[in-house]
């Protein structure tokens, strides 16, 4: 076994290594996560790791980099056994990881978090130094990121930029992403794919990537493995398989996505209206302003936009969680500011990104969760009081409905995948029959292959009832799959509007990028 | 001490009792602004004061060196944050629990041990005179000041730039705001509240030292007065800034002189409304920079989770 002592630091790896799993499980009581995987990443290839949510995917990567350890099983680089303790180690190793969740310090600018995140190096940090090094880093870079801004201001296609430029910038050999561009727009996802294509190409790196887009993993990928129930399901080369075998191997069976199916409504009523509505983003510069927004029953607006540039602090202030700066916005011609009382009475429904953060309270049960905009109502409250029977009740219903996978209505939704706590919202948010307006925000971001088209279906079934919805996306693809309507915004402004049948590819590519 | 000066007293007391009273102030939110920034509350500091305190007196006394005192009232502070750093980390306890119960424990062992140390007179701390010869012995006495004050005076800043320009402190920082991140980049989050949380407390219990070594000088049971938890608070208003630290110390300590030297220039009146001259400042200071629109810039993201 070699010792970390006599191994070189990732910088002096002249390529990426040979990787193999051989038989690698791992229990969590009696959950079996991941049941005697095996695989090979070869030297310099670009390699995808597909499988459904709880696939054991994510299990398999973190035995990989330390951060589980596996109940059995063994890691081979370039034939030689190793023991990976911990992420450290990995690093030591040239294995380098993007993780789902961000991994940035919040409180701490780009410039921080890049120095911080090299292990080991000086005690003593010369920022005159470090900041020219990551200045001539990110000239070189494929992306940009703003060196000085807290991450906590970065919106979710930027930390994920950074998330990759600091696996670059640390000089790993094999770097394992997890959905990588699941905020990124397909124009972007493509450049930062592209990018790191040419450095397997040119056998700089190891890529595994989990991804969900098969569209990604035909056009960037050498080869795929494929997971089912935390079992090996099948694994080939990417040009002799179709999106069908992937698929099929996947899910063990054949499933091609529901069709979209609009049905047009009559008398469309304005349901949702921002008049000159302006907010600032925390640092107390303007995110956007001058906005006028109009959302039809029965119609799905689609907003388009890199991360950043606004959609976040809008979605805030229509969810009532940010105060406008100027303008005002009305909902069924009545002046609307989001109390609760309102929502109520106009039946407002919201899905914003990051469910965990913005739309649960972390450590409650699902049904307590489930329960957040009734509980103070019949049936679920008499007077003062709250029926916990009923609650629960209609938590097991809607549970069941919504296909949520939850141990019991009791577990701390916290406790839920992804995926899941998306669904425990979706199921909450959409429970009432009579909603009107729906306002969503990167719905589907992070969720597999059967959660998206559960969501998406769930979307255009509520507008198929007359519900106004705004949908604030950064997939373009579900965006003109979804919307009736699609509007570009740049800089906090609208830079370009049309019916989404007759939008066009390129205009919407210019005005995103504020041309 | 202002006798003779008239109303110049006043402000020369105000100048005096800032370097004086602020001291322990310093010392304590200095080390509470350390083991915030790590992610955890140490209430406990008061307790940790007062051992500090009579550690210091009674070292001093028993061994006629100060400076021994001194160091003796650090180590005191390390042992009671090593506790507190432990027993706070463990599952399903809670930082502000432990807090409580060590002031209850860091002053029930200072009272205890103390008890011998109430009668006799220790060495005090030398001091260095800022005024020249030629000036009135009022102004002379006003203007000694601590090498303690001075070596806060350096911390501070210190630790300002630890913050931001060395390893360690970016790990403190990372520990505190977002401990996943932390554990990703494969840093032992035990270990770093572990250590900032025993540092913070050393910090504290210099700044008891001072109190029995430097003003007041004497070693009673009385003698933290709750400063200790006005420390705790003092952090949050300085936004776990070690500079606003510095600032809102000094501030303190000059706002505690103001009702003694109001009253020994003879104005007697409000003589209570004046000793709460700190409180009020707080008060107002709080609602002049509060903001519903910004969020509290600096708080560690993880301070007081359970995690």
């Amino acid at each position: 076994m070699t010792t970390l002592s006599s191994l070189p630091s990732a910088r002096q790896l002249d390529r990426p290594p040979d990787l193999q799993v051989n038989g690698m499980t791992k229990q969590f009581g009696r959950l079996m996560a991941l049941d005697n995987l095996s695989m090979h990443l070869k030297s310099g290839s670009f390699h995808a790791l597909l499988g459904e949510n709880g696939a054991g995917k994510s299990t398999l990567v973190k035995c990989i980099m330390g951060f589980y350890q596996p109940t059995a099983g063994e890691l081979l680089l370039d034939g030689n056994p190793v023991q990976i303790g911990n992420p450290r180690d990995a690093h030591r190793y040239g294995i380098g990881m993007v993780y789902q969740h961000f991994t940035s310090v919040p409180a701490m600018t780009v410039a921080e978090n890049l120095v911080l995140s090299r292990f080991g190096g000086a005690g003593i940090i010369n920022w005159k130094a470090e900041i020219e090094a990551l200045r001539a880093f990110m000239s070189t870079s494929p992306f940009q990121v703003p060196l000085e801004t807290p991450i906590a201001q970065l919106a979710a296609g930027q930390k994920q930029k950074l998330e990759i430029l600091k696996q670059i910038y640390l000089h790993s050999r094999i770097l394992i992403l997890d959905e990588p561009t699941s905020v990124l727009t397909p124009a972007e996802a493509d450049e930062v794919l592209g990018l790191l294509r040419q450095q397997v190409s040119a056998g700089e790196l190891s890529i595994l990537m989990i991804s969900h887009k098969f569209r990604e993993v035909m056009a960037f990928a050498d080869e795929i493995t494929v997971l089912r129930k935390g079992k090996f399901a099948g694994s080939g080369a990417v040009s002799e398989l179709t999106v069908a075998d992937m698929a099929e191997m996947m899910m063990g069976e054949q499933k091609v996505p529901t069709p979209v199916q609009k049905t047009s409504l009559p008398n469309a009523t304005p349901v949702l209206e921002a008049r000159q509505l302006g907010a600032n983003k925390d640092n107390g510069i303007a995110a956007f302003s001058g906005i006028d927004l109009t959302v039809h029953s029965g119609e799905i607006v689609g907003i388009a936009g890199i991360s950043g540039n606004g959609q976040r602090e809008l979605v805030e202030v229509l969810a009532g969680q940010r105060e406008a700066a100027a303008g005002e916005v009305w909902v069924n011609g009545e002046r609307y500011t989001a109390t609760r009382a309102e929502m109520y009475r106009h039946q407002v429904c919201a899905l914003p990104e990051e469910p965990l953060r913005n739309a649960c309270v972390a450590h409650m049960s699902v049904a307590e969760n489930m329960a957040l905009r009734t509980f103070d109502r019949p049936p679920q409250a008499k007077g003062i009081l709250l029926l916990l029977q009923a609650i629960r009740q209609m938590a097991v219903g809607l549970i069941g409905q919504f296909s949520v996978k939850t141990p019991s209505p009791e577990t701390p939704v916290q406790n839920l995948s992804g995926g899941n706590v998306q669904r425990a919202v979706l199921a909450r948010e959409l429970s009432t029959e009579q909603i009107k307006l729906l306002i969503a925000a990167n719905p589907c971001f992070g969720l597999d292959f059967a959660a998206v088209d559960f969501i998406h279906t769930q979307i255009i079934n509520a507008r198929n009832r007359g519900v106004a919805v705004l949908l604030v996306s950064e997939d373009l693809d579900e965006l003109l799959k979804l919307s009736d309507r699609l509007i570009v915004i740049s800089d906090g402004q609208f830079t370009y509007q049309s019916q989404t049948t007759t939008a066009e590819y390129a205009a919407i590519g210019h005005a995103m990028a504020g041309h | 001490m202002a006798e003779g000066l008239g109303w110049w007293g006043v402000p020369l007391a105000i100048v005096a009792g800032t370097m004086r009273g602020g001291t322990p102030f310093l010392f304590v939110s200095l080390g509470e602004c350390l083991t915030e920034k790590s992610g955890k509350i140490n209430l406990g500091l008061e307790g940790t004061l007062l051992t500090g305190a009579m550690t210091a007196y009674g070292v001093s006394y028993l061994t006629g060196s100060p400076w021994l005192g001194i160091l003796a009232a650090g180590l005191a502070g390390l042992v009671l944050g090593s506790i507190h750093g432990w027993l706070s980390q463990q599952f399903r306890v809670n930082d502000v629990a432990v807090g409580i119960a060590m002031i209850i424990f860091g002053s029930g062992i200072a009272f205890f041990f103390g008890k011998p140390f109430i009668q006799p007179s220790a060495p005090q701390l030398p001091t260095l005179n800022l005024a020249g010869s030629n000036v009135s012995p009022a102004v002379e006495a006003a203007l000694q000041i601590s090498p303690l004050f001075l070596l806060g005076l350096a911390i501070a800043p210190l630790m300002k730039w630890f913050f931001q320009s060395t390893r360690w402190g970016l790990y403190v920082r990372a520990v505190g705001d977002s401990p996943d991140a932390a554990r990703a980049m494969g840093v032992s989050i035990f270990k770093v509240r572990m250590l900032s949380i025993m540092a913070g407390s050393f910090l504290a219990g210099i700044g008891g030292a001072s109190l029995s070594l430097y003003y007041p000088g004497v070693w009673t049971e009385r003698i933290s007065s709750g400063q200790g938890l006005m420390a705790v608070a003092l952090v949050i208003f300085a936004r776990w800034n070690p500079m606003i630290c510095l600032w809102a110390s000094l501030l303190f300590g000059g706002a505690q002189a103001l009702g003694p030297s109001l009253q020994s220039v003879g104005i007697k009146q409000g003589y209570y409304l004046f000793n709460a001259a700190p409180y009020v400042l707080t008060l107002l200071i709080m609602i002049v920079t509060c903001s519903p629109k910004r969020t509290l810039a600096g708080v560690p993201g993880a301070l007081g989770m359970d995690n």
